[in-house]
């Protein structure tokens, strides 16, 4: 393996099935109900699992998602305000921390 | 007396520079006058094939369950293409319009041949494309001799062209006579639709659209109706139309306080302009791939090619514009049949030709000029 991750790997996700047949079906299965018109729409439920995927960093749904957000009718406008959306959760929750940092500086110091 | 006039003359009527920026938006420039090889129907096959050697579309519809192919059902729809001329030249034209296409344009001697052939023809509606339709000096007698006849007309409108000095009048013009308008517009939002179309197209859409609702139209009146057809502004396939239509009206009521009717979502097809892009781009294989992916068996029956006939600017016909467009033309043996020799039952009896290209109409929720198929 040269590089650990590989374009190819994502449209033979379903390859997963080959260890444990009925839990990747159960998988697939689940997954594809979640994604259907709910009370979210499919739109949103795409642009959610964009921002997501920048959370969790994972360059196999940032392509599926990027790509599938677009045909559900969003732009990049929209696209990049979601992956601020995620960003600013990520970055919020290192920072809302500090009060623990801060509380034992008080609790520490004189 | 619009026998008499030329496409010249109309040119220079118009009271603005066709070619200029001012009459509308220019990204890019026909292949036609850049003299590429792609200009070519051979070439343009012969990229698909290479992207996707497998891809087999008779085989595909035969596998669906249509064993005989597709065939003609009911003609429901007479398409005319009036000709190439256009005062945009946006990045995905299938047609590869522009103002440069000053030759390619239907005359009066064919346009009285498409009105003969539309009576006999039975067809309900009267398709009218271009380039931009309203460009043709005959456009306005044909739409008149259309809407004597009761057909119901659609004028398949770049919405800028109707800032066009000479073209102001065209909304209420259109409204007296209950023309349909079907509008491009990619996205409601500017930046989609200036990356296909131009800088400053939306802006100019926005207040064609604005002059078409003055007009009557997109009120929900069945007489002025409004259609806005999206093209995705890219690799990757048409949205759902019934699901981002109520979304689309939302929005641009409370930004621009413009209404519209209904929404139609169609895929681009990898094809003159659009397949130039995709090889630029980087993009043809992963875009045929995702053609081919999506098929859908169901897409097939509502398929514009079985219940319309595209007439070119020469009198050709053609099962579609696109193919109009890779000259795959109607024929008699190898005699192109000309819209004079329109014929009902031939019409009928005829073999809808396909190529690759024709996966771009399958694909996903299906895409025709009436929309999804599916």
């Amino acid at each position: 393996m040269d590089t650990y991750y590989k374009p190819e790997h994502l449209p033979n996700f379903g390859t997963i099935a080959e260890g444990a047949p009925e839990l990747a079906e159960k998988f697939f299965a689940w997954y594809g109900a979640v994604f259907e018109e709910g009370a979210l729409s499919t739109r949103e439920k795409s642009l959610i699992a964009l921002a997501v995927a920048h959370a969790v960093q994972c360059p196999y749904c940032i392509d599926a998602y990027a790509k599938d957000a677009l045909e559900k009718g969003a732009d990049l406008e929209q696209m990049t305000e979601a992956v601020h959306v995620a960003s600013a959760i990520r970055g919020g929750a290192s920072l809302v921390h500090g009060v623990q940092m801060l509380e034992h500086v008080h609790k520490l110091g004189m | 007396m619009s026998q008499l006039i030329t496409i010249e003359d109309r040119i220079a009527s118009l009271g603005v520079d066709l070619a200029s920026r001012e009459a509308g938006p220019k990204p890019t420039r026909s292949l036609r006058a850049r003299r590429v090889p792609l200009t070519a129907p051979e070439v343009q096959f012969a990229a698909l094939a290479e992207a996707a050697p497998g891809a087999d579309f008779d085989a595909a519809v035969a596998e669906a369950g249509f064993a005989e192919g597709l065939r003609p059902t009911a003609l429901d729809i007479f398409q005319i293409n009036l000709g190439k001329l256009c005062n945009m030249t946006c990045r995905h034209c299938h047609v590869d319009s522009g103002p440069d296409r000053v030759v390619e344009n239907m005359d009066r001697e064919t346009v009285d041949a498409c009105i003969a052939a539309i009576e006999r023809s039975g067809a309900h509606t009267v398709d009218l494309t271009g380039g931009a339709p309203e460009l043709n000096p005959h456009f306005r007698s044909l739409v008149d001799a259309c809407v004597e006849m009761g057909k119901h007309v659609i004028d398949r409108c770049n919405l800028t062209i109707l800032l066009v000095p000479k073209m102001r009048d065209l909304p209420g013009w259109f409204a007296e006579r209950g023309v349909e308008v079907v509008c491009s517009l990619p996205h409601y939002r500017a930046r989609n639709t200036d990356a296909q179309r131009g800088e400053g197209t939306y802006e100019k859409s926005i207040r064609a659209l604005t002059r078409l609702n003055e007009a009557g139209y997109g009120q929900g009146d069945p007489k002025r109706v409004l259609t806005l057809m999206s093209n995705p502004a890219g690799a990757f396939l048409a949205g759902d139309q019934s699901k981002l239509e109520a979304e689309w009206k939302a929005k641009l009521e409370r930004h621009h306080g413009v209404t519209f009717d209904r929404l139609l979502c169609l895929n681009n097809m990898p094809m003159s302009r659009f397949l130039e892009w995709l090889l630029d781009s980087g993009n043809l294989e992963g875009y045929m791939q995702r053609l081919l992916g999506a098929f859908n068996p169901g897409a097939i029956g509502g398929l514009m090619c079985r219940n319309t006939l595209s007439v070119g600017w020469d009198g050709r016909m053609y099962d579609c514009d696109f193919n109009q467009q890779l000259e795959m033309a109607f024929t008699d043996g190898d005699r192109p049949l000309h819209v004079a020799d329109f014929d009902l039952e031939r019409w009928q009896a005829r073999r809808i030709l396909t190529e690759r290209h024709c996966f771009g109409c399958t694909a996903g929720a299906g895409s025709s000029c009436g929309g999804a198929t599916a």
